[in-house]
């Protein structure tokens, strides 16, 4: 493991803002035994809590958390700056601190989504939900480290896109769809396990073409703005 | 002081000399001039940098670290821009002033962190070296949440200092710290000067300078108002005249005795009493109320006016 991967980890599980994670995916997994024990129909209960709590709620906020934490709370408290005076070309700082925030992303969500996955279908759904998510919790982390370079405000900004452009407009405004890593993750796991429960307009090559400029191209924007990182002086 | 330059500090030896060079360097923010038109060389040895609070000595810090794009300009380390250039961190550390650790590590696995970034070939004896150098040996296990601030701060150092850097530039570095641990950082960056080393730091208190370092760069309002050796600069200080701010029963009869006093270089009347300029402050303080019996008038006020920080930069400025 990178020395760099190793700051960032330990600088992730020590902070109280961590445990701000546990909440949601125990909230996903316990509404979805809930109504497997009381027998509901998979059909009433699946969209809302694998989508509309799943992918609109838990994957998104989870992405928000971790990947404005990698570097934005280092950023925030200076401590970046100990990072930053070494000999290292930018990029070995942002790939381990973005595969950090996927993978913790990835994992925090991929479990309860596959539990509830498995409850509401088969362990198929369960599998396309963990592996749709996965791609989704690198797009969103790609997104969210970058916001943290190019704004003071990454969480407030990241809100933003989650709850109006997401979840607001995406309601109404039907091709505001196309530029939502929501739906792309609904549109990759329905392809992977097709099931009545996903449902979304956006097609699964531009949902997996999206996926990935959005993931290469912010996080090709988050290297080039730490190569000009900035720190304000006292007098500014 | 005597005793700590004898014996520079075990660990630093003598290695390849390196130049700051800063050529007609400003930076502002919007209408704001932070750093104004500063040209500066900085070689081996330790050099003081000297300001009021507010001076630009931070943003001067920071374009020299790297950390800041001169608005006007350049910046170079042996000819290479610091700017947008990672590479210069192998030959440069910088400890600054914010008190910025990662507190949930203990001060070795810290040090040790920025000798595996810096990709040393042996980081356990660097790291060994470094904490040695700044006396943290009996706390390096403990986690950094539970130091004071000064030993916060010499954990900083020790991580600038693990790729054993030619250059440093230190934010007041001071700053929290007990007269041992001062004295003990000052022996610090004497060794280090000593053995070749270009070393920079900044400061807001005169006589921090006056300790550590024989050469100063004085800043005052975003430019380098003085350069050099700092008794010159001393001199010049202590040269300067004195204001006073007078009242009295009868300032005009005041004035006039004042004028035949030898201490006194100037006397200027005003409505609410007299200015006095004074070359020597303590014949003027000592002879104003022989002066005042004398004539037979009550003074009523005497205030040093520009006994502020400040003053005695701007002096300099106009010096």
């Amino acid at each position: 493991m990178s020395t760099v991967t190793w700051i960032t980890a330990r600088g992730l599980f020590g902070r109280a803002r961590f445990l701000m994670l546990l909440p949601l995916p125990l909230v996903l997994i316990g509404l979805a035994v809930l109504c497997r024990s009381l027998g509901v129909d998979p059909g009433q209960w699946g969209p809302p809590v694998l989508v509309g709590l799943g992918l609109a709620v838990v994957l998104p906020v989870v992405a928000l958390i971790v990947g404005t934490g990698v570097l934005g709370a280092e950023i925030d408290d200076g401590t970046v700056v100990h990072i930053l005076t070494k000999p290292l070309p930018r990029w070995q700082i942002v790939l381990p601190k973005l595969a950090v925030a996927a993978g913790v992303s990835a994992v925090t969500v991929g479990v309860p989504l596959y539990v509830a996955g498995v409850l509401a279908d088969s362990v198929r759904l369960g599998l396309a939900l963990v592996a749709a998510s996965a791609a989704g919790a690198l797009a969103y982390s790609a997104l969210f480290l970058a916001l943290s370079l190019v704004t003071r405000r990454p969480v407030l900004l990241g809100l933003v896109y989650v709850l109006i452009w997401e979840g607001l407009l995406g309601r109404f405004v039907d091709g505001t769809k196309v530029l939502s890593i929501q739906q792309w993750v609904i549109a990759l796991a329905d392809r992977i396990a097709p099931t009545p429960l996903l449902g979304t307009t956006v097609s699964v090559p531009v949902a997996a073409v999206l996926t990935a400029l959005v993931a290469v191209g912010f996080t090709l924007l988050a290297i080039d703005r730490l190569r000009s990182f900035s720190v304000a002086g006292e007098t500014s | 002081m005597t005793a700590l330059h004898a014996q520079p500090a075990a660990g630093v030896s003598a290695a390849p000399t390196s130049t700051l060079d800063l050529a007609g360097v400003s930076r502002w923010y919007g209408n704001v001039v932070a750093v104004n038109d500063v040209t500066m060389r900085l070689g081996p040895g330790v050099t003081g940098l000297l300001g009021p609070n507010g001076a630009g000595k931070t943003t001067l810090l920071h374009m020299m670290a790297g950390f800041l794009a001169p608005s006007r300009g350049a910046v170079t380390l042996d000819g290479e821009p610091t700017w947008r250039n990672p590479g210069v961190y192998r030959r440069l550390g910088l400890v600054s002033e914010r008190e910025a650790v990662h507190t949930f590590l203990s001060a070795y696995e810290f040090v040790l962190a920025s000798a595996k970034l810096h990709r040393l070939p042996d980081p356990e004896a660097a790291t060994r070296r470094a904490i040695e150098l700044v006396e943290m040996e009996d706390a390096q296990g403990r986690r950094i949440g539970t130091y004071s601030k000064g030993m916060r701060q010499r954990t900083r150092v020790a991580a600038a200092l693990v790729h054993d850097p030619q250059v440093l530039l230190l934010d007041e570095p001071f700053n929290g710290m007990d007269p041992r641990q001062r004295l003990h950082m000052m022996g610090l960056l004497h060794s280090l000067g000593d053995a070749g080393r270009t070393i920079l730091f900044s400061s807001h208190i005169l006589e921090e300078v006056e300790q550590v370092s024989g050469t100063v760069q004085v800043m005052v309002a975003g430019r380098l108002a003085a350069s050099g050796d700092y008794r010159t600069i001393r001199r010049l200080m202590t040269n300067r005249p004195h204001v006073f701010a007078v009242r009295s029963t009868d300032d005009r009869a005041l004035a006039v005795a004042l004028m035949a006093e030898p201490s006194v270089s100037g006397v200027e009347l005003g409505r609410t009493g007299l200015t006095v300029k004074a070359g020597d402050y303590g014949a003027f303080t000592r002879a104003l109320p022989r002066i005042a019996l004398r004539h037979d008038i009550r003074v009523r006020q005497l205030l040093p006016e520009d006994e502020s920080l400040e003053s005695v930069f701007s002096y300099l400025v106009e010096a």
